[in-house]
């Protein structure tokens, strides 16, 4: 018997696929989540439009709340650990968690360094904006990725950005002839033997998700018509409906809107359901234009 | 002979290459007209939690109730397993109650928990099974008429059949080995 290999990790990523993975900060928010059709929920502290206007450093959750999470539903349970701080990703690990996400929606701990992820018998996710990223992290270990996009914006377009990069350099290197890989395996600053597996499959060695800036179904079932195999949504859900002062009528809008999202994730193709799915949820996310936010406050830059 | 694989959540993808590389002619199945024309269907591993809920949204869970008593073969690896079930030890999840069975959901903990092993499965021949769990669900109990293919080495219950529904806990179409997906074709649909 093995436990925590390759297989097995990769295995998981592969039974989240065509589903949504929601961000919550308590276990009243991963209740909603699970009630919703999320298909696994991640723990932070604060979701990234909150951590965005708090400003600070954004380290991994409290493991109380991530063991009131744990208990408050049987879903996998995800959480982030810093970029780099392989000791915040050996306590989430002890935790029992099911997947941690390295994530540059915290405060990076080192900023040359990924956490060695084979180490660990954690499965990782981790975030890219191309393809070279996407492979120096899977060549580090991480089992699952997810295009980073821009998180707690509630603006879909760095998110379209990446997926579009990562699927156009994929079908680029399936097209070469195989003397060339070599030069853009250097170009890329990636690993040879995974531009080779890239090159002969045409796909990426793990599932890659869509993260960063979905708020509404149609965000969702675009994501996933661009080739995503399933989608995060952050703030999307819990910072919507802020302006609702009835907290249970709230909660309800809250869990429709996340639900919606859940439907249009399966039924991306179908854009009969995705209207049936967007009627009357009311008001998303307030969004945020990206060339209103300041370089420095940018997420997705984190990470290499 | 047509097979659907339940597309809602979950690894379906793997399931329809699966079948495509036994030369099964396979489709996605998203709502119940889909179904039509099929003799046989898998449901997939993925959250059973979410599953079950599309499931229902769709109205695919009362007529696949329906499905089965015209004949439909079924078979469920891991969530689908938990769906097929007479019992489930969360009593809330609707299931469609197919197979006379009680399972355990996450039986064996959490990701950290989960493994590979090499399966003694008769029916298959004398080569092991080498089957992937993921946050596996396991049989605890199964009615008379219920056969058991396959258990672990503690005796735990891990693959099953009765008439045209198979249940596995783990994932044959994780791995390359087709012999899973060809008895089903062969044995549960073809001589079902």
């Amino acid at each position: 018997m093995e436990q925590g290999s390759w297989t097995v990790k990769r295995g998981l990523a592969q039974m989240l696929k065509g589903g949504v993975i929601m961000d919550v900060v308590t276990a009243e928010h991963a209740r909603i989540a699970e009630e919703a059709g999320a298909c696994a929920v991640m723990a932070l502290e604060r979701v990234p439009a909150d951590i965005r206007s708090a400003g600070g450093v954004a380290r991994m959750s409290d493991p109380q709340k991530i063991e009131e999470i744990k208990s408050a539903v049987t879903i996998p349970v995800m959480a982030k650990c810093r970029i780099g701080h392989f000791v915040e990703a050996q306590v989430l690990e002890a935790l029992g968690v099911d997947y941690v996400d390295e994530s540059e929606v915290l405060t990076p701990a080192d900023e040359s360094h990924h956490i060695y992820k084979h180490d660990f018998k954690v499965p990782f996710v981790c975030g890219c904006r191309d393809l070279g990223e996407a492979l120096r992290r899977i060549a580090e270990g991480a089992a699952m990725i997810r295009t980073k996009g821009e998180a707690g914006s509630g603006n879909i377009v760095e998110a379209v950005r990446h997926m579009r990069t990562v699927q156009a350099e994929i079908r680029r290197i399936q097209g070469m002839p195989v003397d060339e890989l070599m030069a853009e395996a250097k170009a890329l600053g990636a690993p040879y033997e995974l531009v080779l597996e890239v090159h002969k499959t045409g796909r990426l060695p793990v599932v890659n998700f869509a993260a960063g800036g979905i708020a509404t179904p149609a965000d969702a079932a675009l994501m996933m018509q661009l080739g995503a195999e399933g989608v995060f949504v952050g703030s999307g859900i819990f910072k919507a409906h802020m302006d609702v002062v009835d907290e249970k009528e709230r909660r309800e809008l809250q869990k429709q809107r996340a639900l919606a999202i859940v439907k249009a994730t399966t039924h991306y193709k179908d854009p009969k359901i995705i209207a049936e799915v967007s009627k009357g949820l009311g008001e998303a996310m307030r969004g945020l234009e990206l060339r209103d936010i300041p370089k420095e406050e940018l997420l997705s830059v984190r990470g290499w | 002979m047509k097979v659907g694989v339940l597309a809602l959540q979950g690894a379906f993808a793997e399931h329809l290459d699966a079948l495509q590389r036994l030369g099964t002619e396979a489709r996605p199945v998203r709502l119940p007209e889909q179904l039509d024309g099929l003799e046989g269907l898998i449901i997939p591993g993925g959250e059973s939690t979410t599953i079950s809920k599309l499931m229902v949204a769709y109205g695919l869970l009362d007529t696949l109730k329906a499905g089965s008593r015209n004949g439909l073969a079924i078979w469920g690896t891991c969530a689908g397993m938990i769906l097929l079930a007479t019992e489930v030890d969360d009593g809330d999840l609707p299931i469609m109650g197919l197979m006379d069975m009680r399972v355990r959901r996450n039986a064996f903990g959490r990701q950290l928990d989960s493994f590979e092993v090499d399966l003694s499965v008769a029916h298959l021949g004398p080569v092991p099974f080498h089957a992937v769990f993921i946050r596996a669900p396991v049989v605890e109990r199964v009615g008379v008429g219920v056969e058991v293919l396959s258990q672990l080495e503690d005796g735990r219950v891990v693959a099953a059949r009765q008439g045209r529904f198979l249940a596995t806990a783990f994932h044959p179409e994780l791995t390359n080995d087709l012999r899973f997906h060809n008895y089903f074709v062969q044995e549960v649909i073809g001589k079902g």
